[in-house]
């Protein structure tokens, strides 16, 4: 279990790294935290020609909290995010998922944006950014463009960017108001992939009633996809809406696959007893919001 | 008076270089000698049709490349059967490096030596195997249908038959008032220690000796192996097992053909050559255990006391048979656990699949067993409406019966006599420990807050230090200091510590003072090996008999010189005194080097003990006729048979009837392993044996698909718990000496383990009344279960109320 | 910008600078084993899961089987080697998280024991001396590591012990 032979780069700029991603390539990879990416090449899965190593890269460390929502830098790490209290004010969301990934010494080295560039669906950010409408910036030679998360997902570890390109950051638009968020993940071991899990929002009007209830799930179907449940419980008191009945929705909604820890029908189970937790967590947090 | 030590919780004495980095693990060795890499079968069942290594031979760093062609003399025969037995009629090992037909995903096909490991994995990816595959066995329930054959010589997969019984089984089930049959599934897990194999291997052309670390649980049988597979003489072949970081069971097998092909390798290329096995390679070509498809028939009467027992199995060995029939026979015989079972038949069929081997991991056997008989008496609760604590108790070998014959033949060939225990004291104990009383009570809070709670037990009778033999050498310097030596291995059993609490008891020496050394054929050639829980109970004795050699000839030595008699005399603290008269006193250290007639004074201390130095007795050779030279003394340990430890597990588990997720909450553990040297680390091993048993029961599993494929070879996806997983522990102990040995030490290294799955079986099924027929299982099984139309309801016992 | 195959790193190990050339595949784990000859870091599965292989880079506990030796060049290292402290007369002061899974027996075979080392005592290192440990800490500081001898209770034992002992210090 060692990496097959690569060559490697370490620019300290975005330009740089663009012409070496050019010259090297499709076979470059690029690499930030390298924690999805160092057992895929150690178990010789995955073996790229060049590693293009950004963490010299200047300016790409940043977590910018706007009103808008949070601009996170390609290489903040996980750890970043997770006692950012800035940014968990304006999207509370990254807390609470980053806290379920992996453990401490993952979260030191990983990066969020690098998760979301891996495109795992069992990641727990790929999920934040469909749930909260998320997009990343795409550097290239030719220049930086914003892609949204439905155009950037298109596969299990598949994203839209192909050729010389980096993800320099992701940015998740800011709660908006009278909205409560949850998350919740249920794994075999504590740390592990989560068997399934669910990111959700909650939206109030003034009289606490739903007006939109969304839910996105983890190791659940090919790409993070967006569920709107809100007609299920539209109109309902924040205090005694049927989340059940959103559950029950949820499951209809969902397409998961088995595997080894859990068969599909025990997935769209727990996809329906998640939904109905964590909808009436983010429901008791809206009306505080 | 010495310090009291036996007993003691004594702090090990070999943790202070293993927390400083300071360890010798078998890769920590040889910087810079040449690495070995394997091409591996990526097949179950196939035949190789051709080895193309040309595209490989221009990598940069390449030294060698091995096929079995490249094997000679007896390196080109199969691996030994290292335990044969009469009923193993068709036992197959595989090669070194396979010949013809691969029978296992992970099978060793070619070696690579190179500069370094990355290298090596270079030109083993530029090495083309081809293949023209065959049909596939996998599981027991395929084995037994034969529709294909693993072996083609073996059309019936049936590797052995099994077979005891001590009584006419049929009758006695016919004249029973009452019969149960069921049948029952356990799967497969494995060893898993954190440390995976190593060897390293060193050969001395001017001298022609080999020298060889590896991390092995038998040094001195993987020496012999050596030798005699490489053709060396004996002395020629030194192996050292340095720190082992885990084994359970795995590093017993050998020789693995790496502890061949590498020293092969380092003799051929006049290099140190160096082999660590990593995580996949131990997944897929190391061994692994537990799966077993039992089919059990129990006579029982009214009052739920058993009549008849009947066993029916079949018992995946994998691939191979190297390490014979030793886990089905280990089952068969200790499945009866604590009960008095008049009549007992038990057949197993040992069959091979197109699958990893399977040799023992802690248990061997046992937790199958006990998994066989717990869920026996459960159902027979169950079906007269009885407490599980009172049928079971109902049942147990009393207090005065012991020495208690079973009529069975162990897995060392004697009788399974069991020579002391109080199962009833364990059962009262358990009991007490885990509230079983009070059981209602807890399932009605639970429930109240919408949890399904539920409660198990499961008791188990332990066969453990098994012979033939171990020995000890103990030896005192001039310097004061003790050096003892065994020849059987440690993995973290903390030898060095209990070890040195026997002798420095034995002998009357501070614990400081005594340096013990195990695994090292360079010290102690003569061993068999560190398993069936048998290091402190065979080589604790051995070296309290060679410490007691020691202390009589260091009396008898002092009495001379003190003028005393023998009777007088005591050791304290390294002095030895006239009792009551403490200035009449020797050193011990002094007794050593007067114990050495000299001629050269080489240190100050050695003046004391030439020709000159003081009155002697011309009359007498200096050596006396029968004597020896030197404070030292060999003795051996040889026990007529296995001495039987005990316990009682219980769990109590709560079940998320929205989930199904299954979180063990309370775990208590009555055990009586004998004579405790030391309780700390007893302690630790029942912690670290129930952590695997809630492993094996809720989330190990070797996940084998039908084309032989190994689904979860990572730590990704092969659930070990991590602390999360692992349930509060609370232990009780029971000593009951055994009279077998000298110290009455029983064996403690294995029984956390065994019954970790049946009680977690029973809690479960009492959590859900539903039946459980497979282990382990998981939430998403549990869900598929309580769904199933054919799910079998539990009938309602009387839990925590006896009868 | 020049790709390479091979890079001379410096790095600050355990306190010393030191120097080494290194394929640039080379794992951060193989590098300290075996071209400094730093064994006490050991290696249980290569693939990130187990933790025995954690070392600190710049303080931070990192799986070193997941980081490429090319990568900590101009970083702090610290390993096992480098928990304890000298004492000054030639002899070592053990850290607390040493000395008290020594006193717990929190270890059995000793191979994961480095990686639980070094996880705990930069865990521990980081937390608010001035409070007594929780649970939830415990278990957060000790749930990345997998043992296979203990069953974790007495390495949770040596965390609650070397909290305190911490907080003694600090006190």
């Amino acid at each position: 279990m060692k990496p097959a032979p690569f060559g490697y780069a370490d620019p300290t700029s975005l330009d740089e790294a663009l012409s070496v991603l050019e010259s090297e390539g499709e076979s470059a990879k690029v690499m930030a935290g390298g924690q999805s990416l160092l057992p895929l090449l150690s178990m010789r899965l995955a073996s790229p020609t060049t590693l293009v190593d950004i963490n010299r890269v200047p300016g790409l460390d940043a977590v910018v909290v706007g009103d808008d929502g949070v601009r996170v830098g390609a290489l903040v790490r996980h750890v970043g995010l997770l006692h950012h209290a800035g940014a968990a004010a304006v999207q509370p969301l990254l807390a609470r998922a980053t806290a379920n990934v992996a453990h401490p010494a993952i979260r030191n080295r990983g990066t969020t944006v690098g998760s979301i560039a891996h495109a795992d669906p069992s990641g727990e950010m790929t999920s934040v950014l469909a749930l909260t409408g998320g997009s990343v910036t795409v550097a290239t030679p030719a220049g930086s463009s914003a892609v949204d998360w439905a155009d950037f997902f298109i596969g299990p570890l598949e994203t839209s960017v192909h050729g010389p390109a980096v993800v320099i950051d992701a940015f998740f638009p800011a709660l908006p108001a009278r909205t409560g968020t949850a998350f919740e993940e249920i794994s075999r071991r504590k740390g592990d992939y989560a068997v399934c899990g669910a990111g959700v929002t909650v939206t109030l009007d003034h009289d606490s009633r739903v007006t939109s209830a969304r839910a996105s799930y983890i190791s659940v179907g090919l790409v993070p996809e967006v569920h709107d449940l809100t007609e299920a419980v539209v109109g309902q008191s924040a205090d005694t809406a049927d989340w059940a009945a959103a559950g029950a929705l949820a499951r209809t909604l969902v397409d998961p696959d088995g595997d080894l820890h859990a068969s599909a029908d025990y997935r769209r189970l727990l996809v329906g007893v998640l939904t109905e937790r964590t909808l009436a967590r983010a429901a008791q947090e809206a009306q505080n919001r | 008076m010495t310090t009291k030590l036996m007993g003691e919780p004594v702090r090990r004495r070999e943790d202070l270089r293993l927390i400083t980095g300071r360890g010798r693990y078998t890769d920590d060795i040889g910087h810079g000698a040449l690495a070995a890499a394997f091409v591996r079968s990526p097949y179950a069942h196939a035949r190789i049709t051709g080895i193309d290594v040309d595209g490989a031979l221009d990598v940069e760093g390449v030294v060698a490349i091995y096929t079995y062609e490249d094997l000679a003399g007896p390196m080109a025969e199969p691996l030994p059967v290292l335990i044969p037995h009469p009923q193993l009629t068709a036992p197959r090992t595989g090669f070194p490096l396979a010949r013809d037909v691969v029978q296992h995903v992970g099978e060793a096909v070619v070696m690579v030596v190179a500069t370094d490991r990355y290298v090596a994995e270079d030109v083993c990816d530029r090495i083309v195997v081809s293949y023209e595959e065959l049909p596939v066995v996998v599981g027991v329930d395929a084995s037994r249908a034969a529709v294909h054959a693993v072996h083609a010589d073996v059309p019936d997969n049936v590797a052995a038959r099994h077979h005891q019984e001590t009584g006419d089984v049929e009758a006695a089930l016919a004249a029973s008032p009452r019969t149960l049959s069921f049948t029952q599934y356990i799967e497969r897990s494995a060893c898993m220690p954190m440390e995976g194999k190593g060897v390293h291997a060193v050969w001395d052309a001017d001298d022609s000796s080999l020298r060889v670390h590896t991390s092995t649980q038998a040094s001195t049988s993987v020496r012999a192996a050596i030798a005699a597979k490489l053709q060396l003489s004996l002395e020629k072949v030194e192996v050292v097992a340095p720190d082992v970081g885990g084994g359970f069971g795995v590093k017993i097998v050998h020789p693995w053909p790496e502890e061949l092909l590498v020293p092969m390798a380092a003799i051929a290329l006049g290099q140190p050559v160096h082999w660590a096995e990593d995580r996949r390679e131990h997944f897929i070509s190391s061994a692994h255990e537990r799966e077993q498809r039992q089919e059990i028939t129990v006579g029982y009467d009214d009052e739920g006391r058993v009549t008849a027992l009947d066993v029916r199995a079949w018992h995946d060995n994998g691939a191979y048979t190297p390490y014979g029939i030793i886990v089905p026979i280990v089952t068969a015989t200790q499945l009866v656990g604590p009960y008095a079972v008049p009549v007992y038949r038990v057949r197993i069929d040992s069959v091979y699949t197109n699958t990893v081997i399977v040799t023992p991991y802690r248990g061997a056997g046992r937790p199958q067993g006990c998994y066989a008989m717990e869920r026996t008496m459960d159902r027979i609760a169950q079906d007269l409406g009885l407490d599980r604590a009172e049928v079971r108790r109902r049942n147990l070998i009393g207090k005065d019966q012991f020495p208690y014959d079973h009529h069975l033949t162990f897995q060392d060939g004697r009788p399974v006599i069991y020579d002391s225990g109080d199962y009833e004291g364990l059962l009262d104990k358990l009991v007490a420990l885990v509230g079983w009383d009070r059981a209602e009570e807890r399932r009605a809070e639970a429930a109240s807050r919408g949890k399904q709670l539920g409660i198990g037990m499961a008791m188990y009778v332990e066969g453990t230090g098994p012979g033939p033999y171990e020995g000890g050498h103990v030896q005192v310097l001039g310097s004061g200091k003790v050096l003892v030596s065994t020849g059987l291995t440690s993995q973290g059993q903390g030898h060095e510590t209990a070890f040195a609490q026997i002798v420095a008891h034995e002998l009357g020496v501070p614990i400081e003072d005594v340096e013990v050394t195990t695994g090292d054929t360079r010290r102690f050639g003569y061993a068999v090996g560190t398993f069936a829980s048998r290091a402190a109970v065979m080589s604790g004795n051995a070296i309290a008999l060679a410490a007691r050699g020691v202390r009589a000839k260091a009396l008898r030595i002092a009495a001379e010189i003190l003028e005393a008699d023998v009777e007088d005399l005591e050791i304290d603290e390294g002095v030895v005194q006239v009792k009551g008269t403490p200035g009449t006193a020797i050193p011990l250290r002094t007794v050593a080097v007067l114990s050495n007639p000299l001629r050269y004074a080489f240190d100050e201390a050695a003046r004391q003990a030439t020709q000159f130095a003081g009155p002697g007795d011309d009359s007498k050779p200096p050596v006396a006729v029968g004597d020896a030279p030197g404070l030292e003394h060999v003795d051996y340990y040889s026990p007529i048979r296995s001495t039987f430890a005990s316990g009682a597990h219980a769990a109590v588990v709560e079940i998320d009837p929205t989930t199904w997720e299954i979180d063990v909450v309370d775990y208590a553990v009555v055990h009586d392993c004998g004579t405790i040297v030391n309780p700390m680390i007893v302690e630790g091993q029942v912690h670290g044996g129930v952590a695997q048993g809630v492993g094996g029961a809720l989330y190990e599993r070797m996940a084998y698909d039908s084309d032989g494929q190994l689904q979860n070879a990572s730590f990704m996806d092969f659930l070990m718990p991590y602390a999360s997983e692992v349930p509060d522990v609370v232990i009780d102990h029971q000593e009951t000496p055994s009279p077998l040995n000298p110290l009455g030490l029983k064996g403690a290294g294995e029984a956390g383990v065994i019954p970790g799955t049946a009680c977690i079986a029973s809690a479960i099924e009492d959590a859900i009344g539903l039946r459980i027929a497979a282990m382990p299982i998981s939430p998403t099984e549990l869900y598929d279960l309580v769904r199933s139309p054919d799910a079998e309801r539990v009938p309602a016992a009387i839990p925590g109320v006896p009868a | 910008m020049s790709v390479s195959t091979e890079r001379t790193i410096s790095v600050t190990v355990n306190g010393v600078p030191r120097e080494t050339t290194v394929p640039v595949r080379r794992l951060l784990s193989d590098a300290l084993r075996h071209d400094l000859e730093l064994t006490g870091t050991h290696v249980g599965c290569e693939h990130g899961v187990c933790g025995a292989c954690t070392v600190l880079v710049d303080g931070q506990p990192v799986r070193s089987c997941l980081v490429l030796a090319v990568q900590v060049d101009g970083k702090a290292v610290t390993t096992v080697e480098g928990l304890a402290r000298d004492d000054g007369r030639g002899g070592e002061v053990l850290h607390p998280v040493q000395t008290a899974f020594r006193e717990c027996h929190a270890l059995q075979c000793g191979f994961c024991t480095p990686g639980f080392l070094m996880t705990m005592a930069a865990g521990l290192e980081a937390r608010d001396q001035s409070t007594e440990i929780t649970e939830d800490e415990v278990d957060e500081i000790v749930g990345g590591n997998l043992c296979r001898c203990t069953g974790y209770a007495n390495i949770k034992k040596a965390c609650r012990h070397a909290a305190g002992l911490m907080r003694e210090e600090a006190q």
